[in-house]
């Protein structure tokens, strides 16, 4: 791998949940001048464990440095390093739009077709449509929604899953196995 | 729903006492064997000092004058002792008063539980008097931080601090306790600490790693040691001697790693970096295998990192995965326990002389006696110098005090000549650079080692940065030694100024007060002395002296300290004048 070009990195977290460990986790970016493009933090599928996907544009070696800080932080279970090859990734965008033009306009329904989006609700004054898939099909039917009039428009950061074949309960209790050390 | 911890829970049945939340501090305190806490009072923890004054019988409070004298007091403990430094401190300006000792303590890997109060939970948040986010500012310099809201949290968060502070690579913890909390009476039941799922203070050993390493060593014909802090933190002196001897390797040491060889031995060649010795340093840039135990290549040891050792391979045994391939890439990574890894290296490592690589040691030293080291201890005219000021106290005390440093020329003269023939004897702040360090952190380490002989050695700039904790000293009767060494000038910076900012010495001359009375208004045994004719006489008086005892010492003003690595040079360019 090149380490010295600058790529985008997916980094994946699991960590206990405890308050203040999002500052725990992002000062470790601010402190190397680090922007984070993208941060979501949401419980897994067990219970108590959080997951931190943060998306960063970096070189390897400082990408990997950060990695290896975070997972020093005493509530991470566990930090990941994943190149654009080793995720799964989805962001989604929601794009508020004026009913009269929506009824008014063929273009926009079939623009929602065309794009793989979908319209979420209709009221009486606006439309909204749901758009989910990489940052680029979104900024794309954000151009082509644009001439139309968006009123609002709304895109989540990254969630990700890696390729790997890790599984989360798998893990924490090995984690238990070997952490539970007896001293003294 | 925030967890607290995710600790293994023993099955047997604990007996339970109904007490409040300040009295249960104290009594995990004591069952953590915490028998002395450095600290200063204040309204947010005053209920647990109203505890502390019940069980004074058990935990010795020392009042310290500053808080930041009590966090460096800690730490001098904890660096003498090795155990946990305990130190308390109030809300606001008491909590943030420790933040430069905390942060100190982390970089120097220091195992720290600070106990903060804090205002009632009802009021977080509101800007409440001598309410501060300590969580928040502690978070980047603390190994862990928690905030106790309910006494149930107490034993449970002392238990993992200290687990926590004292396993894997060390550091301070802080755990901030409401006043609500230290209040509130709950049913308390100690249980130790025995484990984290989510944190791994010691990576797994692999064999594979320590192999690879034995086979560069077998294969090296320029093998060199850099024997890091992490030495002493493993207790891994006599496995470093062993490796060094079964193998003739010679031995440098990080700031932090000396007192690790014992000085004199002959594969000791002395200090790496910036103002450490000629031959290690230079011939760093030759050796064909750098065996890094227990360090971090900081900046200071390196200087260039694209012109270190770029021709040799590095075995980097380090318990901190982080700090692999940080500053230096390791060919031979081997992440553990440095004690342990020995134990496994050294029977893999084959006998060997490497007598043509230590006659290079020897001439390069020799080329450093003559220009450097002789000038410097036994100048025999002129003013007094730093460095035989340091010569004689080692002479004196045939090298086996403890010396405790504080930042500057002086530290840097205490590495140098200061003959190391115990481990655990230079306490000194080496990461952070924190004038003021010493006063208190030799006061803290002559409590934790009464049986040791504690010699601070400060610079007239340092001394004033702590000089309120002579008042600690003298309350409790501490019988440490402090040697003021006085140039009248913050002499490192001057020394800067006058090598690579043509003389310009800003705000770096100090008009210093009467050391010598300042130490008899708090009660001192006192001296001040400038006579090459009596130094002898005058530090033996000093360390034959029952109690606390300052001595003033007035040498040369201007003296530069050399060898020296120029900021952002190799360490091969290392200059002798």
């Amino acid at each position: 791998m090149e380490n010295n070009q600058e790529q985008i990195f997916t980094i994946s977290a699991l960590t206990e949940n405890k308050s203040g460990l999002l500052t725990a986790v992002t000062i470790i970016f601010t402190r190397r001048k680090i922007n984070i493009e993208a941060i979501n933090v949401s419980e897994t599928e067990v219970e108590g464990v959080s997951r931190y996907t943060i998306v960063i544009v970096s070189t390897y070696d400082v990408a990997n440095q950060v990695v290896k800080q975070i997972n020093k932080l005493v509530e991470v279970l566990g930090a990941f390093l994943y190149t654009e090859e080793e995720v799964y990734y989805q962001e989604i965008a929601l794009f508020k739009m004026s009913t009269e033009k929506f009824l008014n306009n063929n273009n926009i329904e079939r623009l929602v077709r065309n794009n793989g989006a979908r319209i979420l609700v209709i009221e009486a004054n606006h439309i909204v449509i749901e758009k989910t898939g990489h940052r680029n099909e979104i900024r794309e039917l954000h151009a082509k929604l644009k001439p139309h009039g968006v009123l609002e428009y709304v895109r989540s950061g990254r969630i990700a899953i890696s390729k790997s074949k890790r599984k989360t309960d798998t893990f924490l209790k090995e984690l238990e196995e070997t952490n539970y050390i007896i001293q003294d | 729903m925030e967890t607290l911890t995710k600790t293994a829970s023993k099955k047997e049945t604990e007996t339970t006492r109904r007490v409040s939340g300040a009295e249960a501090v104290i009594l995990s305190l004591l069952s953590e064997s915490v028998d002395t806490v450095f600290g200063y009072p204040g309204g947010a923890i005053m209920p647990i000092y109203d505890e502390l004054f019940k069980y004074e019988d058990q935990l010795a409070h020392i009042l310290t004058r500053h808080e930041q004298g009590a966090v460096h007091a800690a730490q001098g403990f904890s660096r003498a002792s090795g155990r946990v430094g305990v130190c308390f401190a109030t809300s606001g300006p008491g909590a943030t008063n420790l933040i430069t000792g905390i942060a100190d303590a982390q970089v120097d890997s220091t195992p720290l539980v600070c106990v903060t109060g804090q205002v009632p939970s009802s009021l977080l948040g509101s800007s409440a008097f001598q309410e501060i986010d300590i969580i928040g500012i502690s978070m980047p310099v603390t190994k862990w931080n928690f905030q106790v809201t309910r006494a149930e949290e107490i034993p449970e968060a002392i238990a993992k601090a200290f687990y926590v502070a004292r396993s894997g690579r060390p550091g301070p913890v802080l755990i901030d306790i409401t006043k609500d909390a230290q209040f509130a009476e709950f049913d308390f039941a100690y249980e130790k600490c025995k484990g984290i799922r989510s944190y791994k203070p010691i990576p797994d050993m692999e064999m594979d790693q320590v192999q690879a390493a034995a086979n560069l060593i077998n294969e090296s014909e320029k093998p060199l040691i850099l024997a890091g802090h992490g030495v002493l933190l493993s207790q891994a002196e006599k496995e470093l001697l062993m490796l060094a001897e079964k193998a003739e390797i010679p031995v440098a040491s990080t700031l932090l790693g000396l007192s690790s060889m014992p000085a004199g031995h002959p594969l000791d060649r002395g200090m790496l970096g910036m103002h450490g010795n000629y031959a290690p340093n230079v011939l760093t840039n030759q050796a064909d295998l750098i065996i890094a135990l227990g360090m971090r290549f900081d900046d200071r040891v390196t200087g260039d990192l694209t012109q270190y050792a770029k021709q040799a391979k590095v075995i980097h045994i380090e318990i901190d995965p982080s700090e692999i391939d940080k500053n230096v890439k390791a060919d031979a990574p081997v992440l553990g326990d440095a004690k342990q890894i020995l134990q496994e290296l050294i029977p893999l490592v084959h006998p060997n002389n490497h007598t043509a690589w230590l006659e290079e040691f020897a001439r390069l030293e020799e080329i450093e006696i003559s220009k450097i080291i002789n000038k410097d201890t036994k100048p025999g005219s002129g003013e007094l110098k730093m460095g035989e000021v340091v010569h004689n106290i080692c002479e004196i005390t045939d090298g086996k005090s403890i010396i405790v440093t504080d930042v500057g020329q002086h530290q840097m003269m205490a590495a140098r000549y200061y003959k190391f023939k115990e481990s655990d004897s230079l306490i000194t702040s080496g990461g952070l650079g924190t004038m003021g360090f010493a006063i208190p952190a030799a006061f803290g380490a002559q409590m934790a080692v009464p049986e040791r002989q504690v010699v601070a050695i400060v610079g007239d700039g340092g001394a004033q940065m702590t000089i309120q904790e002579l008042g600690a000293i003298v309350q409790y009767n501490i019988p440490v030694k402090i040697v003021i060494l006085n140039n009248n000038f913050l002499g490192m910076v001057r020394q800067w100024q006058q090598l690579f900012f043509e003389k310009r010495y800003a705000s770096t001359e100090l008009v210093n007060p009467d050391f010598v009375t300042i130490a008899k208004g708090y009660g001192f045994a006192t001296k001040k002395t400038s006579s090459r004719e009596d130094i002898q006489a005058d530090l033996r008086e000093m360390l034959d002296h029952k109690g606390p005892y300052l001595l003033e010492v007035v040498v040369e003003k201007e003296e530069n300290i050399f060898p020296m690595i120029p900021s952002g040079y190799a360490v091969s360019d290392i200059r002798l004048e």
